[in-house]
């Protein structure tokens, strides 16, 4: 009996600790904002810091493009001031989620002017959820868009708190200038690439802007969803492109299914370079727990494999 | 040109030849089962079997990522719980056995999904368990082979029983006490099957090729053997002419291996030879005399 009661207890208090910590007026001074996924997360992190409670909708290594939301979600978004999102065909499953939620909070697309890519025609099929045309959403990839990206969520922010417009130029300031540094990193790192060793195999379609600003060449059997399969055609075009071009090397992704990959690589004779993160950062022990960490690791391993 | 088309492929590329060696093998194992499926009116048990499957394997995959083994195990123990249950709770209640399996593969699948979400990864756990049979490595095609052969044996095993029930239960019943454990034995393969299948093509396509082979069987063929011959040729045929398909337009493999059979299956219900629907129509001569 007694033990009951404890039990009762301890179950009662670990409700009365979560409806605390759910509960929006206990983090009050902060404002509540929501971003879809975690790359995101990690920006409207780095500009709002301490002044904004930050929640992503898809965690450390969830797949964005396939994401289906919880009424979870849905009350974090009732009790949010902004949602953050990436716009471009992305989060396809979002704006049902927003619409029947019914919270008043203001929809942010953070790749607002830039340039949209259109994603290579042949060879790829597209996800149903891509209504918005063909525009490659994987904008972020590129370090350049980033720094929209961050110019973008300062002035959402600094709209929504006035009070603070001060401190979140700051930390864009701060944060710009880490991303500078990265991007003169990342081009450093591409120029230590023997040129006609530039080309790689990854399992879906997300590199595309990195491509473009970095001039390394990616070919996938996924199209820029992950919800896309493939087909024998693509898998046979890509087998063909790996022994004409001689591409060195493939690469997994964190979002998903890694056996085609290694289909291809035992049937080439490519060496599986690693893991890239492309559409999701991963857990705080990862090898990419921040966008900064990610674009490290990514351009570390792909500069380890193609210069081996 | 025919080469190019039909043979070149093949020859090319290694992952064609392993996804070729792969639907063989799920046509010999898959196919007669199917026709045992349908013969004994239980064509939609293998769909709700497939529901059944899908969460132990998912949740195989949460606990040790995409490891062949674990996911197989985790398929074979759901199914077979859900087929065993099924069973027990039709002979010993009023319940019948396609209520109780109704039953036990929905909260098969509901406990799965929960315990899916609970843990909250969500790279999309449908395309993960959907098999890739352009992907098929050594382990893979090792252990579809080996299921295959396994339902053969026991199929040969298990054969007089199975079919005598087919035809006459009640006979079975009087003269052998072999109808239980064979139809035990059945529906084991018929898990087994769908396991092997969702490896290649995924839990739910995996269903087609058992049943859709046996359904155009049953348009040729009047006797077990030959409709036996013809789901396991016809199964072969889809699976060839699906990876042909893929190769030469853009299909994605698993889809377009169903989809041939689909064709050879309204073709056969309307050119059949048995009960087909032009031969309804056209009767023949053979009923004038």
């Amino acid at each position: 009996m007694n033990f009951l009661r404890n039990s009762c207890g301890a179950v009662f208090g670990a409700i009365l600790l979560l409806v605390l910590s759910i509960n929006p007026s206990w983090s009050q001074d902060k404002i509540n904002v929501v971003a879809s996924f975690s790359i995101l997360g990690d920006f409207v992190r780095s500009v709002g810091s301490e002044r904004v409670a930050v929640t992503t909708l898809v965690g450390p290594n969830g797949d964005a493009h396939v994401y289906t939301p919880t009424p979870a979600d849905a009350k974090t978004i009732t009790s949010a001031k902004l949602v953050f999102v990436n716009g471009l065909g992305f989060e396809g499953w979002l704006p049902r989620l927003v619409k029947s939620a019914g919270g008043k909070a203001t929809i942010v697309t953070a790749t607002q002017g830039i340039k949209p890519r259109e994603s290579e025609e042949g060879g790829h099929d597209h996800g149903g959820k891509h209504d918005h045309g063909h525009d490659d959403p994987h904008a972020w990839q590129s370090v350049t868009n980033a720094k929209l990206y961050i110019a973008n969520i300062r002035d959402a922010l600094a709209n929504v708190d006035p009070a603070g417009a001060d401190a979140y130029k700051a930390n864009a300031e701060k944060y710009l200038g880490e991303l500078a540094k990265l991007e003169d990193d990342v081009k450093a790192a591409v120029a230590g690439i023997p040129a006609e060793k530039r080309k790689v195999i990854s399992t879906h379609d997300a590199f595309g802007y990195f491509s473009s600003a970095y001039g390394i060449q990616f070919v996938a059997p996924q199209g820029v969803s992950t919800e896309s399969e493939a087909s024998a055609k693509d898998v046979a075009r890509i087998i063909t492109q790996i022994r004409k071009a001689k591409i060195p090397a493939v690469f997994l992704e964190n979002v998903s299914d890694p056996r085609l990959i290694r289909r291809i690589a035992a049937e080439t004779g490519a060496k599986i370079g690693g893991t890239l993160y492309s559409d999701s950062l991963t857990a705080e022990n990862g090898d990419a727990p921040t966008y900064i960490a990610m674009v490290r690791h990514n351009i570390k391993t792909l500069a380890g494999a193609l210069t081996r | 040109m025919l080469y190019d088309v039909l043979i070149a492929p093949f020859v090319d590329f290694e992952f064609m030849r392993r996804a070729l060696a792969g639907v063989v093998a799920l046509a010999l194992g898959g196919a007669p089962i199917g026709v045992f499926l349908m013969l004994r009116r239980m064509s939609l048990v293998g769909d709700a079997m497939a529901h059944a499957i899908l969460p132990g394997a998912a949740i195989g995959f949460l606990f040790s990522g995409l490891n062949l083994f674990a996911m197989t195990f985790g398929g074979l123990i759901a199914g077979f719980s859900v087929a065993l249950l099924a069973g027990l709770v039709s002979r010993v209640t009023v319940i019948k056995e396609d209520a109780s399996l109704a039953a036990f593969y929905l909260i098969s699948l509901a406990v799965g999904v929960t315990i899916v979400s609970m843990r909250g990864t969500n790279i999309d756990l449908l395309h993960v368990l959907f098999g890739n049979i352009l992907a098929l490595d050594d382990q893979t095609l090792l252990v579809i082979a080996f299921n295959a052969t396994i339902t053969l044996v026991v199929m040969a095993v298990i054969y007089r029983p199975l079919v005598i029930e087919c035809v006459d239960p009640v006979f079975l019943r009087t003269v052998s006490r072999a109808g239980a454990p064979a139809h035990l034995a059945f529906l084991a393969l018929v898990v087994v099957n769908l396991v092997n299948g969702f490896h290649a093509l995924g839990t739910l396509l995996a269903v087609g090729l058992m049943i859709l082979p046996a359904g155009i069987a049953r348009f040729w063929s009047r006797d077990i053997t030959g409709m036996m011959m013809i789901s396991v040729a016809s199964a072969m045929i889809s699976g060839y002419g699906g990876l042909v398909l893929s190769f030469q337009t853009k299909v994605p493999s698993g889809p377009a291996v169903i989809l041939v059979a689909a064709v050879l299956y309204v073709f056969s219900l309307f050119f059949g030879s048995v009960s087909g629907l032009l031969r309804q129509l056209f009767p023949g001569r053979h009923l004038e005399a």
